[in-house]
């Protein structure tokens, strides 16, 4: 994950893990794996993984921040993370 | 523990395994990394083959380097890449081009998962076929035309960096470009082949200056496999890892079902295992010795004290193994010099452990003029009286 991105991440949005990626846990968090663009990104926290694994069943990004323990001060630094998946198409928006 | 180090110290599968399917080649490079030509009768078997990708599967490596050899000689090929996808392992192949017709491109350019390269030494027919082989520069534009016009976007173009095409870098990007591929550029090893024209063939430290300028301005649209590392030495570092992955991250599964820490090290120092032994490749990823030495701390050796170490981390394990230099010690194209300095002091270096080269080769025919004399492949080929003349 080395470009920033600066278009808003809207948290409250339904979002879901694209179709075409896929995620490996590792000790140190995770790798993803995107078949179509044929990117590899890294997942730095092992709760990064499970927001973005808790995406699908949750209402919101948001919600999956909370269930995954994301503390409120952290949120902010998850929403950069999470604007820069979606910018690389790791994640997408969905109809929830 | 930083990124970096988690991955030095290794995962519980590779991220990128390379996977040589036959030594089998329609053509006989100078340079090639694995003494390509003949096909070893002991080649897995198709349900071998398949066996190991189902292990890929549960090990949940997104894709395989698939090579060779020319891998799609097999006859089983398009079958194995069809049995690799159905079961969620991604396939990057390499070939020259030989069985890239229109109607296989059609079919490759409607797969997510299958992404081709084509190798290309030369942005011109003369550079490329002299490395290459007569006809493969018209091969490979063939099958580059083929896949294009099937609409594949974004399939590799990768080329070996040598003394005769160091020059040509944008000319590579102007065909990369024309047909809509990506561009990639790998560094040449002294392994297989690679050692009797390492010398003559590798590029001298102007022209990695040079590569290395060129690759801070295009580095990002251009892939290099990680392999320039130990340019990262001259100040910035370049996009990648910057990493040795050899056992840690990468390894090769090789025709026999050998498991090598490199695609690289075709050597017996460098064999983990075998995939026909129980438990399979998990067991060797997982389980040899010589991984868990691997992924170790390594110790930087002469190299610790200088200050580019942290950069460049000593280079290329393979590079200096089959230069004769020791491990723990400079890259023979170390941008200090020290690699070549200790060079010299040289005088014996590993031969390959294998060699599936053609018996009647284009080694044995006239030496292409671009590419100078060869070494002597022993020491006892040379006339046991040259130099007593004098």
């Amino acid at each position: 994950m080395s470009t920033e991105d600066s278009r808003p991440f809207d948290l409250d949005a339904a979002w879901g893990l694209t179709a075409q990626v896929s995620v490996r846990p590792e000790r140190f968090g995770a790798l993803l794996y995107h078949f179509g663009t044929r990117k590899l990104s890294f997942l730095k926290s092992p709760v990064l993984r499970e927001v973005l694994t808790g995406l699908a069943e949750s209402p919101t990004a948001r919600v999956a921040c909370e269930r995954a323990g994301v503390p409120d001060a952290e949120l902010p630094a998850y929403r950069t993370a999470l604007a820069t998946l979606a910018a690389s198409d790791m994640i997408r928006e969905r109809t929830p | 523990m930083k990124l970096v180090d988690q991955f030095a110290s290794g995962l519980d599968a590779p991220i990128c395994l390379t996977w040589e399917l036959t030594y089998a080649c329609n053509l006989s490079c100078v340079h090639c990394l694995s003494s390509s030509g003949r096909r070893d009768p002991r080649e897995l078997s198709t349900a071998e083959c398949e066996a190991v990708i189902d292990e890929l599967e549960r090990m949940q490596v997104f894709y395989v380097n698939i090579g060779g050899g020319e891998p799609t000689v097999r006859p089983d090929f398009w079958h194995l890449v069809d049995y690799a996808t159905a079961h969620h392992v991604g396939v990057k192949f390499s070939t020259n081009g030989v069985k890239i017709t229109p109607e296989i491109a059609t079919r490759l350019a409607a797969s997510d998962y299958v992404d081709v390269q084509i190798s290309l030494d030369g942005a011109t027919a003369e550079v490329n076929d002299a490395v290459r082989g007569p006809g493969s520069y018209r091969t490979a534009l063939q099958a580059m035309t083929n896949l294009a016009e099937a609409g594949f976007a974004g399939f590799k173009i990768s080329v070996v960096v040598t003394r005769q095409n160091t020059g040509q870098l944008d000319e590579f990007k102007a065909i990369a470009d024309r047909f809509g591929a990506q561009l990639r550029l790998t560094r040449l090893r002294p392994s297989g082949r690679g050692a009797d024209v390492w010398d003559e063939l590798h590029p001298t430290a102007a022209q990695q200056r040079a590569l290395y300028d060129w690759l801070l301005v295009h580095g990002e649209q251009v892939l290099t496999g990680d392999s320039f590392f130990h340019l990262a030495a001259y100040g910035e570092a370049l996009p990648g890892l910057n990493l040795c992955g050899a056992g840690r991250v990468v390894c090769l599964i090789d025709p026999v079902g050998d498991v090598y820490a490199c695609p690289f090290a075709i050597h017996e120092n460098f064999l983990a295992g075998n995939v026909r032994s129980p438990g399979g490749f998990t067991t060797v990823w997982r389980g040899s010795e010589l991984f868990a030495e691997l992924r170790r701390p390594q110790t930087g050796g002469a190299c610790t004290s200088c200050s580019a170490f942290d950069s460049c981390r000593g280079g290329c394990m393979a590079a200096k193994f089959f230069t004769g230099l020791p491990l723990d010690g400079p890259d023979p194209e170390c941008v200090k010099g020290h690699g070549e300095a200790l060079l010299s002091t040289v005088d014996s270096k590993p031969r390959p452990s294998l060699d599936h080269s053609h018996r009647r080769s284009r080694r044995s025919g006239p030496v292409p003029v671009t590419i100078g004399m060869r070494r002597p492949d022993r020491a006892c080929d040379e006339s046991p009286l040259a130099g007593l003349g004098r």
